[in-house]
């Protein structure tokens, strides 16, 4: 299998702390990829730092074959089209209606007619289970799950073949929740994303994930896939899957 | 409602200590300072009986905990009797999850040194922080002017809008006032020598070079540059800006830098504007006050007053913006994560932009009076 994400010997310090102490991981193609661990140990770090958003000071993380610690200001302009991110709360631009915010990508980077973003506004709309009817709506008219489907189909607008979501389920009810367990891996299968994600939801990690890493302690303490877990000697590992394993 | 007693006995070798009642947060003080303040522990031996206790809560069983610890450290024998499973329970639970490794840290000791260092560092960094971002800036300018197509029309016109044309109300009510103020507090001085007439000279040269640009300047800086802050830090807790540098869109490029632009555009237009109705101002007081009439006061406005005046005052506009816009939108890109720091931010935006404009209009002062201009 590609690999597509390959994090290298990444240490980062925050003033005086140390968040990560050298990781290592790296993330197929394809698969669905969980950073797991206690709060606060730099798993939405990571991500950000994966994006973009936070420069790494130590070691190097390699994206789609470009390294983020020598990139250009060119390349990372192409790096940025061709994956989506998911923000917690959407981070939908509240200036704009939900049609507008899918559409932006696409204006702003192509050069297809107004009636052909339309279109592709309302397939990506129908794809993550919104309602056409409702995308004049502003993100401050809609519910919070709404902004999560719509903060997805912008993830989704230029077709990334890699898509980050930081939380995805948090802040939903149970069965919104598990409706968008559905929703990313039927994406997944349909699009052919490969997907990396931040989560606390036991359920939502079981049902979705193929493979995590589990931060703790500024190291990377267990790589692989869910049924191997329950060896490791980590105590975030028994504390937090424990019940499950049992 | 303290319906727990305690009582202290004493036989040959052994100190009894007999607590009755509830034992809980309200009422164990009392018998802290009876233990405390007893001497009477001199036996080796400490019973605490517990036989009659009704209730115990964690505080009172840490109570009994550090009791217990305190007379094991002076070799007493301590023994409690308690036979109730909740209150052994209790006392178990206290012992094994009371923490005696950490202690929780106070705040650190307000030593003048330190407070200095710190506060010089803190403000270093933040200057730092400024040259840094000033360095974006630039950079990004000559990245996305390379190419004219990169220029956001449709933003800066939208900003022009927002900061300019609806800020022509104000800007020109205000400067009425200012003029009309000058006007009539001078005017009163005037009079006493009968030099009516000079009253052109001084509102002519003040208005147009230092009173016009200062007082847009003063009233952009309350209303686009706190304005900028608030929009920008609001757009950053909501991690709209994170959201927009991962799709690739440089806030530098849709935010900033049309904002800087439109600013600048709009300062001098609205000084124009300011020095229009600041001189309308005065010319009705000098017509009111000083029977200066309207043709006489252009007439010798015509004569005394040098152009180079205006066109400082309007030279000034530029800077003053890139100013007030620079530190409105510094000050938004530094909230942070929190509400209070858009109060924060933007109060200090705003103190921080009218300073720089004075400061910069000092030196602009200086530099043309030194060049005889």
């Amino acid at each position: 299998m590609k690999k597509i994400i390959q994090v290298q010997n990444v240490k980062t310090i925050f003033e005086d702390k140390i968040v990560h102490d050298g990781l290592n991981l790296s993330i197929n193609e394809g698969e669905i990829y969980g950073l797991l661990g206690p709060s606060g140990c730099g798993k939405t770090t990571l991500l950000r730092e994966m994006v973009m958003l936070q420069n790494i000071h130590y070691g190097d993380i390699d994206i789609l074959g470009h390294s983020l610690s020598s990139i250009s200001v060119d390349e990372a302009q192409g790096l940025r089209k061709k994956w989506g991110v998911l923000f917690q709360a959407g981070a939908l631009f509240s200036s704009l209606s939900i049609a507008e915010n899918i559409a932006l990508p696409l204006k702003e980077y192509t050069d297809l007619s107004q009636k052909m973003i339309n279109e592709i506004v309302k397939f990506k709309i129908n794809i993550v289970g919104l309602k056409v009817e409702d995308a004049h709506l502003y993100p401050s008219q809609i519910s919070g799950g709404m902004k999560k489907k719509a903060g997805l189909a912008r993830a989704l607008a230029m077709d990334p073949k890699l898509l980050f979501l930081d939380e995805p389920t948090s802040g939903l009810d149970p069965i919104s929740a598990r409706d968008f367990d559905a929703l990313i891996l039927e994406l997944r299968s349909l699009l052919g994303l490969s997907i990396v994600m931040v989560s606390h939801d036991l359920q939502s990690i079981y049902d979705t994930l193929d493979r995590v890493a589990i931060i703790d302690e500024k190291k990377i303490v267990y790589e692989g896939n869910l049924a191997n877990m329950k060896e490791s000697d980590s105590s975030f590992i028994k504390t937090f899957f424990g019940k499950y394993n049992e | 409602m303290s319906n727990s007693s305690l009582n202290i006995s004493q036989t040959q070798n052994k100190l009894t200590l007999n607590f009755s009642g509830e034992l809980t947060l309200f009422t164990f003080t009392a018998h802290q300072k009876t233990v405390d303040s007893s001497t009477l522990f001199n036996s080796q031996e400490v019973e605490i009986n517990l036989e009659n206790l009704s209730y115990l809560d964690t505080a009172g069983a840490l109570f009994l905990d550090s009791l217990y610890e305190n007379l094991s450290k002076k070799s007493h024998t301590v023994l409690f009797i308690a036979s109730n499973q909740e209150i052994t329970e209790t006392l178990n639970l206290v012992k094994n999850k009371k923490d005696n490794t950490a202690e929780i840290k106070t705040q650190d000791e307000k030593d003048v040194i330190s407070l200095i260092g710190k506060f010089t560092y803190k403000n270093y960094i933040g200057f730092l922080s400024f040259i840094a971002f000033l360095g974006e800036l630039f950079a990004t300018k000559m990245h996305y002017l390379k190419s004219i197509r990169n220029i956001r029309y449709k933003e800066i016109a939208f900003e022009i809008n927002e900061s300019g044309v609806k800020a022509i109300g104000i800007i020109a009510l205000t400067s009425f006032l200012i003029g009309l103020v000058v006007a009539y507090q001078s005017a009163y001085q005037l009079k006493i020598y009968g030099a009516n007439i000079f009253i052109v000279d001084m509102l002519g040269i003040s208005i147009l070079r230092e009173l016009s640009p200062l007082i847009t300047a003063i009233v952009i800086a309350g209303r686009s540059g706190s304005a900028f802050t608030a929009q920008i830090g609001a757009m950053k807790i909501t991690e709209e800006l994170d959201a927009m540098r991962t799709m690739g869109f440089s806030p530098y490029r849709f935010l900033v830098l049309p904002r800087i632009i439109a600013l600048m555009i709009t300062m001098p237009i609205l000084i124009f504007i300011s020095d229009i109705s600041a001189i309308i101002g005065g010319m009705l007081v000098a017509n009111l006050d000083l029977k200066i009439t309207t043709e006489l006061f252009i007439d010798r406005f015509n004569e005394v007053v040098a152009a180079k005046h205006f066109f400082i005052g309007i030279l000034k506009g530029p800077f003053f913006a890139f100013l007030i816009a620079t530190i409105g939108i510094y000050r938004g890109l530094m909230v942070k994560n929190d509400t209070q720091s858009i109060g924060f931010n933007t109060t200090k935006s705003v103190v921080e932009s009218i300073f720089a404009v004075i400061v910069c209009d000092a030196i602009f002062s200086i530099m043309f009076t030194n060049l005889g201009i």
